[in-house]
């Protein structure tokens, strides 16, 4: 019985959906993963404050950890190239953070990627 | 059809499994045994690229990988690809932008414009009445596809081999509506914007575009309503997305709203600074080299994969089984897959599984008895029409794009 219950439902929410013509359509987006917070440190807060104005955190969490020179390239490629407002100042406290807290020192871990492995 | 496969190197297999092992407690490597099968079970799966990425259900879709949440960028777990032709709930998702999360299809139309006789907006009745429907199953691939296997390493989306996928897309030829504005002496580009919004108006807004050449001379460049015989889900372009079938799938953008006629080059930040590719023949430098000069990424090279066995995955000595996987390439057809054996001194063909055109996925299957205990390193090669195949060695450039390297699993027969 119960599932006769279940597919009168399912009957009735289809026939909705086919005469509303699926004119409309809205979906909810999740919010960011709570689990890829960026490391506590030195300018935290600072990398929060203007990097998530574009894009969640799991952005820089799953990057690969490479030096300050790659890491100061990146955050003036975020200003130069896709527009991302981000002060003189805080750029720099941002491309510090970053190579303190995912730079090469990081990279053991990562080392087993590569070649032609899946 | 029995083959001895090349073996793996015990070293490399160590490297792979080591760590996860040590951590797990549990590192009962020796040879001829196995590490204890309730570790397996859960290093089966364990790809270090993934570790720590949970899957995820967004709108519309069912478990995918995360990559990142916002844009969203999810990646299609490989066991989807057993079959040529890949769930629509399963199908990978990559926004460089906001994507929109309402749409009114009673005021949603298609404008085209520009460097035309006669400018259009078309609803979708419009598109569904007006012009005669067309299919085509086509492999929509991220160019990005697999960049967090580069080495040197580079920024930019940890891809695994995920951001890709197959589908019958359904809808109009694009030069049919190109054909119905009436497009003027002189136009020399299209292009396509979405619906989709950057986080600020300081932020480049997502544009692409296609040579009118490109469009007029191909019937398979397509206006898709349909993905798999469904209206599309949004987070892969509802209500309607174009279709570049063979190119990157960066051209086939979402959420379609706007098609603009220009009689010069497009010179936005989508096809002059991102996407862009070394003008060589392979798209490809020296690992770390800079490029003399770039182009815009465009057809896609060839590809294969091993999807069963799965990696790290066990096989039985003595029996029979089956090899099976995917190839695909820019749209020249697969032609051939091959399998190594003997030790890698020859490559045996594999059978090829039901045509469904030269843009799909191609099955191929290849019968195997593991002849003996231990570890096997499979690998797949395809080539196509073109006489293009894979090469052995990983070809590397700035921005991560184009993997195409004869990909390899290791299994463990038991």
């Amino acid at each position: 019985m119960k599932n006769l219950a279940q597919i009168f439902w399912l009957i009735l929410v289809l026939n909705f959906a086919a005469a509303s013509g699926a004119q409309q359509m809205s979906i909810k987006l999740p919010p960011d993963n709570a689990a890829a917070q960026v490391k506590d440190g030195s300018g935290d807060d600072t990398v929060r404050r203007n990097c998530t104005i574009c894009h969640s955190t799991d952005y820089i969490v799953t990057q690969p950890h490479l030096d300050a020179m790659h890491w100061q390239a990146e955050v003036q490629k975020m200003i130069n190239v896709y527009g991302a407002r981000i002060n003189e100042s805080d750029a720099k406290v941002i491309a510090d953070y970053l190579a303190k807290n995912y730079g090469p020192q990081e990279r053991k871990k990562e080392e087993k990627v590569g070649g032609g492995k899946r | 059809m029995d083959a001895e496969l090349p073996s793996l190197d015990r070293r490399a297999f160590l490297r792979a499994f080591g760590m996860a092992s040590l951590a797990a407690g549990a590192c009962l490597w020796a040879k001829g045994s196995l590490v204890s099968p309730h570790v397996w079970a859960a290093e089966a799966e364990e790809d270090p690229l993934l570790l720590g990425r949970p899957l995820v259900r967004y709108p519309e879709k069912t478990d995918l990988i995360l990559l990142t949440s916002r844009p969203p960028q999810l990646e299609t777990p490989m066991k989807y690809f057993a079959q040529a032709i890949t769930p629509t709930d399963a199908f990978y998702v990559r926004y460089h932008i906001y994507p929109p999360t309402a749409i009114d299809l009673s005021t949603w139309r298609l404008k085209i414009g520009g460097h035309v006789e006669q400018p259009l907006e078309l609803s979708m009745e419009d598109l569904k009445t007006k012009f005669p429907q067309a299919s085509l199953v086509a492999v929509n691939q991220c160019a990005g596809n697999g960049r967090g296997y580069f080495s040197p390493r580079i920024f930019g989306g940890q891809w695994a081999n995920g951001a890709m996928g197959n589908a019958e897309w359904t809808g109009v030829r694009l030069r049919d509506i190109l054909s119905m504005c009436g497009v003027k002496q002189g136009a020399v580009d299209v292009t396509f914007n979405g619906l989709d919004r950057p986080a600020s108006p300081t932020v480049p807004d997502f544009v692409k575009s296609l040579r009118v050449s490109r469009i007029t001379d191909d019937p398979d460049v397509l206006i898709a309503y349909q993905m798999n015989g469904q209206p599309l889900p949004v987070l892969n372009g509802f209500p309607a997305r174009l279709i570049v079938p063979g190119w990157y799938a960066t051209y086939w953008v979402k959420n379609l709203s706007e098609i603009t006629v220009l009689d010069r080059e497009f010179d936005g930040f989508w096809m002059t600074k991102a996407y862009l590719i070394p003008d060589t023949a392979c798209g490809c430098v020296q690992p770390g080299a800079t490029p003399a000069r770039l182009v815009p990424v465009n057809r896609m090279n060839v590809r294969s994969f091993i999807i069963s066995p799965q990696n790290h995955g066990r096989v039985s000595v003595g029996r029979a089984l089956m090899l099976k996987g995917i190839a695909f390439d820019g749209g020249y057809g697969i032609q051939d897959v091959n399998v190594p054996t003997d030790n890698g001194a020859t490559w045996r063909g594999a059978q090829l599984g039901r045509d469904l055109g030269n843009y799909s996925f191609r099955e191929w299957s290849f019968h195997w008895t593991p002849p003996r205990a231990g570890e096997y390193r499979l690998m797949v090669r395809a080539t196509n029409g073109a006489g293009e195949s894979q090469p052995a060695a990983p070809l590397w450039n700035p921005a991560g794009y184009l993997r195409n390297v004869i990909e390899q699993i290791d299994v463990s027969a038991v």
